[in-house]
């Protein structure tokens, strides 16, 4: 089984899982495969490894995506028909970008980008990155430069987080009752109703007049935009849970990483939306069953040797053991749904050689370990 | 704590809570995420947002902002009727939910309150040390910050001077300390050195200590490996697995050597002339062991104590 034809035809892939599995270089492996196979490809990545910035040739501050010189990839032997495009995400920028786009007029704009919570906030908050990337995606889908767009979602300890980008943005959306409550005017008051009023006291006294008449203006300014908004939002909903998008779950044999990958395939399906493949990285290479090879060993090597060769070889098959459990726990949820195994590759990939390696597997994945 | 995701932040934070109930600081450690990863490690049931004792002198607690809240508003309003009428209000709810930065604020707050000599939960015990098991770098540098960024949104008023009071116990380094955690990779460690980068930039801290977790051990040497592969053609299917295992893990314990090394030197670079300001630091061994159980912890928590 191979990534290729499993996407084949997709025009969005959003890569998804735990922190620290390798998820940023699976994207972009993913991204060069297809771009070897004549795509022209975009990856969006968040905050990739410097180094693994610097061998695509990106430029380490965030903005606009670049092209992936073709002489580099050719210098590291791999030979691209399609394009290669990459771009880091900048959630600051792009939520800017966003006011400009949906501020009804001028005003409304500056009132946003000049409030003090939103200059604070935009960009510290979580979530806003997963919004971002979501927004970032649906624009350069919806421009049709690219064939394929490869999106790495941002680390999280809830992989899940993105997914509910939209629907967090959309509370945004009764933000007119909100600035009610905040800052009633006399009609406002008549509408909160008794309780509300007395409610809005004790908030007041909570927190203090002027963080309230902050807030308020905080929604006011957004509200304007937020008919835009919501709308952008439903058709990165559609976009997401269409046939032209697929999800790709990347993980490592880890329980943890294995127990989100789990929770993040019934997420999919839940929700109805289109599942690619599971990857499970660096998985441990050694024959879980083999025999006793210290006998053996010590007629080759020396007895100190082959007695240390033996047991580093016990602890990787105990690893490997481990390894195959939690993959076939994982392949139980998946019910044949296609599952991608890639071995440990002794050092962790941050270059376009590690990259191509690592592709090798995705595309060609019949050496699977045994 | 905070570090790259993966990076064993969990790990080495119950660790570093068994070394210090050890010394017999009555020690709690505070999981942001809600997943419940601390207590599970520990083979115990989830504790919730209740401060339940997980190992002699080790407590934990699972911060739920929604719950910090509301224990928030209880201690501040006082009155139990009044309380209940705005934690109740739909639309409050809705504030709450839609205010950026608030989970992350009454999140603080909570850890603050734990940290706290005079408890203002009735009836609660002071801990000696708290131990926050914070989200990865970036998020975990935000949460650090949104006290400080509501202290400057709110000019006056009791948001002001709340948000103030938290926001001066993180950056004061007698009280407060960061501890970095990074595998010896590429990535975790740049991520460390940003993190240092960073907190010195936006909060005027620096990392009181960095803990370097999974480290492969150097089982072998070059020149063994050198005589293994002599005998690569020789041997059975699974001898040339054990050879291969072995070169795997002289491949790692190696690379690991050289990120360590990069990660020490920068370091070091980055404190010239200030002396005592770089802190602690620590390498904890990778663990042949699938999943760790208690005794590990323990063996961890030895090498931290040692170490730190």
């Amino acid at each position: 089984m191979s990534v290729a034809g499993l996407l084949e035809g997709r025009e969005v892939v959003v890569c998804a899982g735990p922190g620290g599995v390798g998820k940023t270089t699976s994207a972009a492996a993913i991204a060069l495969g297809m771009a070897a196979r004549g795509l022209k490809v975009a990856v969006l990545t968040i905050d990739p490894a410097k180094r693994l910035a610097d061998s695509l040739g990106l430029p380490r501050v965030a903005g606009e995506e670049r092209r992936v010189a073709p002489e580099r990839l050719a210098a590291a032997g791999i030979e691209v028909s399609g394009e290669l495009w990459a771009s880091m995400l900048d959630a600051k920028g792009t939520f800017d970008q966003l006011v400009e786009e949906y501020a009804p007029d001028a005003r409304a704009r500056e009132a946003v980008l000049g409030n003090r919570i939103y200059q604070q906030l935009s960009s510290a908050v979580a979530g806003s990155q997963e919004y971002m990337a979501m927004e970032r995606l649906h624009e350069l889908h919806a421009e049709g430069r690219y064939d394929m767009l490869v999106l790495d979602t941002p680390p999280s300890r809830n992989a899940l987080d993105f997914l509910d980008a939209p629907e967090r943005l959309s509370r945004f959306i009764d933000s007119h009752s909100l600035q009610l409550f905040l800052a009633p005017n006399r009609r406002g008051l008549r509408l909160l109703g008794r309780s509300g009023m007395r409610a809005f006291s004790v908030l007041r006294r909570v927190t203090g007049v002027d963080v309230l008449e902050d807030l308020a203006e905080f929604f006011r300014s957004i509200g304007g935009m937020t008919e835009g908004m919501r709308r952008r939002a439903g058709e990165v909903g559609e976009l997401l849970s269409s046939s032209r998008t697929s999800f790709v779950i990347v993980t490592s044999p880890q329980r943890e990483a294995i127990d989100e990958a789990i929770f993040f395939r019934r997420r999919l399906r839940e929700s109805e939306l289109p599942f690619g493949a599971a990857i499970v990285n660096r998985l441990h290479r050694a024959d879980p069953d083999g025999a006793d090879v210290e006998p053996e060993l010590a007629a080759l090597l020396d007895p100190d040797l082959a007695r240390r060769l033996a047991r580093n070889l016990g602890d990787y098959r105990e690893l490997a053991r481990h390894d195959r459990g939690e993959v076939e726990r994982l392949a139980d949820e998946l019910a044949g749904d296609p599952l991608l195994l890639v071995p440990d590759l002794d050092e962790d990939v941050h270059d376009l050689a590690g990259l191509r390696q690592l592709g090798e597997h995705l595309f060609a994945p019949d050496a699977v370990p045994g | 704590m905070t570090g790259k995701g993966g990076a064993g932040k969990t790990t080495v934070a119950v660790a570093l809570g068994l070394a210090a109930a050890r010394r017999g600081k009555r020690t709690i450690v505070c999981e942001v995420a809600q997943q419940e990863r601390m207590s599970r490690a520990l083979g115990r049931a989830g504790v919730g947002f209740a401060e339940t004792e997980l190992a002699p002198g080790l407590w934990g607690i699972s911060i739920d902002p929604e719950r910090s809240l509301e224990e928030y508003l209880r201690l501040s309003i006082g009155s139990r009727t009044l309380h209940a009428l705005l934690f109740k209000n739909r639309l409050f709810q809705y504030l709450a939910a839609a205010t950026p930065g608030l989970r992350e604020l009454v999140t603080m707050g909570k850890v603050w309150e734990l940290a706290q000599l005079e408890r203002r939960t009735p009836h609660a015990s002071p801990y000696d040390l708290a131990i926050v098991d914070a989200p990865a770098t970036g998020h975990g540098l935000g949460i650090l910050r949104t006290p400080g960024t509501f202290r400057d949104i709110a000019r006056v008023g009791p948001i002001r001077r709340q948000a103030d009071i938290i926001h001066s116990f993180i950056v004061d380094e007698r009280r407060t300390g960061v501890v970095a955690v990074a595998t010896p990779e590429e990535m975790p460690v740049n991520e460390t050195l940003e993190l240092r980068s960073a907190l010195q930039l936006e909060m005027g801290m620096t990392l009181d200590a960095v803990i370097v977790n999974g480290l492969y051990p150097e089982r072998f040497s070059a020149a063994e490996i050198e005589r293994m592969e002599a005998i690569d053609g020789d041997g059975s299917a699974a001898v040339r697995n054990a050879l291969a295992s072995a070169r795997s893990e002289h491949q790692r314990a190696s690379a690991h050597r050289s990120q360590l090394r990069r990660l020490k030197r920068a370091l070091r670079d980055g404190h010239s002339g200030e002396g005592s300001a770089s802190g602690g630091f620590a390498t904890l061994p990778f663990l042949f062991e699938p999943e760790l159980g208690l005794d590990a912890f323990e063996r961890l928590s030895r090498e931290l104590e040692r170490k730190l």
